[in-house]
């Protein structure tokens, strides 16, 4: 037997943990749909604040464009990241790290399939995609909005859709990246408490304009956020490309557009080795 | 039956007991616990530089006048955030409700009804010692951040009679915090599983708490019916004591209206406990 024929399908496997988690989900109907509830109570609260803070104001930042309608749109694309996180990645980042307390880690590297890939998508969480679809609604009635104002109606060309739709993806393998060296970090540090209030905190950041920090002694949190941890980028590039809070655009936009596209590709790339390097770190728990 | 005096010691020394208890199981992980609360702070840099690019770009519409949004200026809600950080010290009751609904479904909650122990009354002294520790670790973090952001604010210290009131309404809100949340625990009784109404309760008392943002921005309707709520004792009610945003004559009335809140939850409290045991049925052993 020649050794690809051993290969396993990623793509099947994958429907199958997903498929495992729906019938999981469905088994639990009200639950399920209580969560879906309280998710898109989160995003009704979320919506109602910016309301309320646009009625005082007409812009976030003086002359940076993020408009109420622009703003919105921007929040629907935290919305669609954070979805997929969520959905995705969350539970079993989770999961990874009970895992290596347990000594549970061990079965999963001797399975025939790559560990990282079977360590970061055994579960779906189905319910928070409700957020997704909150995120569709938020974007719908934004763009709507922006197409039928009186001044400057603005429409995005079906070229930064694609861009858009691009560089969330690309956003979504930085939050993924991050989400999977932090979770690493456990094999040395064993308790991993403090660890997820850490995501939670850092990815704070990335819910806003990020052109908000560049000022007196935020100059090194966009700084860090930026270039070394690239968070700020996760959100701002995609909905930058398709809000155009500024018009014409700023030259410097382009080559923060060209740095998430390199940022996104870096972080997989050390995300993985630093996932391998856990691994060799790794001396199960009792047995 | 034992004469009063000495059943008056014999209570105060097992309460004693259970507090020392609670107080030595929660300094075990210290360390961690005075990070944790430091790195909790971490929120309020968004909020800062959020709130600095709202009042900047009123400000350039040619705003002349001290710009205030709610009543608020931009120093003051970043004073208001710490306040409620400090606010949420008292009033948060982490795995209170849940820890509850935990010990009626798993047939734990049969041990207070044979042994001489009131449930609420252990929970209680084991939350103010859990409180007391927390506060021996967190006031180190708590000072260094308060004392970092100084400047937002602007009014200095308030008087002492605003310091007492201010106190008051920690202390009630602690106690709110505790009572509302055990009755949402006592709900355990007639729904099993109750995580699922917790978070709800979770999201609804982070905003209308005030936690999220000043409830004095909320549009005036909306504003009058959430100040009939309890819930902006839990955060809002005692920041806004200590920034002189309640006028000082309507603040005793204010506190009267938070004891009576106090007394509803305690009564609630205690009727859904006897009436949850009475339909309890605890099986095996």
């Amino acid at each position: 037997m020649k050794s690809q024929d051993v290969e396993p399908n990623y793509g099947k496997v994958f429907g199958t943990f997903a498929k495992n988690s729906l019938i999981r989900d469905m088994t639990f109907r009200t639950n399920f749909i209580l969560q879906c509830i309280s998710s898109v109570g989160w995003t009704l609260m979320n919506v109602g604040f910016y309301l309320i803070l646009f009625q005082y104001t007409d812009t976030i930042g003086a002359e940076s464009g993020w408009d109420r309608d622009r703003f919105f749109l921007f929040l629907a694309t935290t919305w669609f990241v954070n979805s997929v996180v969520q959905s995705f990645f969350m539970p079993n980042a989770e999961e990874f790290s009970e895992l290596i307390r347990t000594g549970g880690l061990d079965f999963a590297m001797l399975k025939p399939i790559d560990t990282q890939f079977l360590v970061s998508f055994r579960k779906v969480d189905w319910s928070s995609l409700s957020n997704f679809a909150a995120g569709i609604v938020i974007a719908a009635i934004s763009l709507w909005n922006l197409a039928h104002r009186e001044i400057n109606p603005f429409v995005p060309s079906i070229y930064e859709v694609f861009l858009y739709a691009l560089f969330v993806g690309l956003g979504i393998i930085i939050m993924y990246s991050l989400m999977i060296c932090l979770s690493a970090t456990s094999v040395w540090l064993g308790r991993n408490q403090t660890l997820y209030n850490f995501w939670f905190y850092i990815t704070n950041f990335s819910r806003y304009p990020m052109e908000m920090y560049d000022r007196g002694w935020g100059k090194p949190l966009y700084g860090l956020f930026t270039f070394v941890i690239p968070v700020l980028l996760v959100v701002n590039v995609p909905a930058r490309i398709l809000a155009k809070p500024i018009s014409p655009r700023n030259p410097d936009e382009l080559l923060m557009i060209g740095w998430a596209f390199v940022a996104a590709f870096a972080s997989v790339i050390f995300s993985r080795w630093f996932f391998y390097r856990a691994l060799a770190s790794y001396r199960s728990a009792s047995s | 039956m034992l004469p009063a005096p000495i059943r008056l010691q014999w209570k105060l020394s097992s309460w004693m007991m259970i507090f020392r208890t609670a107080l030595e199981e929660r300094l075990v992980y210290r360390g961690d616990f005075a990070l944790g609360t430091l790195m909790r702070f971490l929120p309020i840099i968004t909020q800062i530089f959020l709130w600095f690019a709202v009042f900047d770009a009123i400000k350039s519409n040619g705003n002349t006048t001290e710009t205030t949004i709610g009543g608020f200026r931009f120093q003051e809600i970043v004073a208001y955030y710490l306040l409620t950080m400090l606010g949420r010290a008292f009033s948060s009751m982490p795995g209170l409700a849940s820890g509850i609904a935990k010990q009626i479904r798993e047939g734990e909650i049969k041990r207070y009804l044979i042994q001489p122990i009131d449930l609420i009354g252990f929970l209680l002294l084991n939350r103010i010692a859990h409180k007391f520790a927390y506060y021996v670790i967190a006031t180190g973090p708590f000072a260094l951040v308060f004392f970092l952001c100084r400047n937002y604010f602007i009014n200095g210290w308030p008087d002492a009679w605003t310091l007492v009131a201010f106190t008051a309404s920690l202390l009630m809100g602690f106690l709110i915090g505790f009572f509302l949340e055990a009755t949402i625990g006592m709900i355990g009784f007639w729904f099993l599983e109750v995580s699922s109404l917790l978070f709800v309760y979770m999201l609804f008392s982070f905003f209308l708490s005030g936690h999220m943002f000043p409830l004095s921005l909320l549009p005036d309707q909306v504003e009058t019916f959430v100040n009939f709520l309890p819930f902006k004792y839990l955060a809002y009610f005692p920041a806004a004591i200590f920034l002189g945003k309640i006028p000082r004559e309507d603040i005793p009335m204010e506190l009267a209206m938070e004891a009576c809140w106090l007394v509803f939850f305690i009564v609630l409290c205690r009727l859904a406990y006897s009436r949850g045991v009475n339909r309890y049925s605890g099986f095996g052993g």
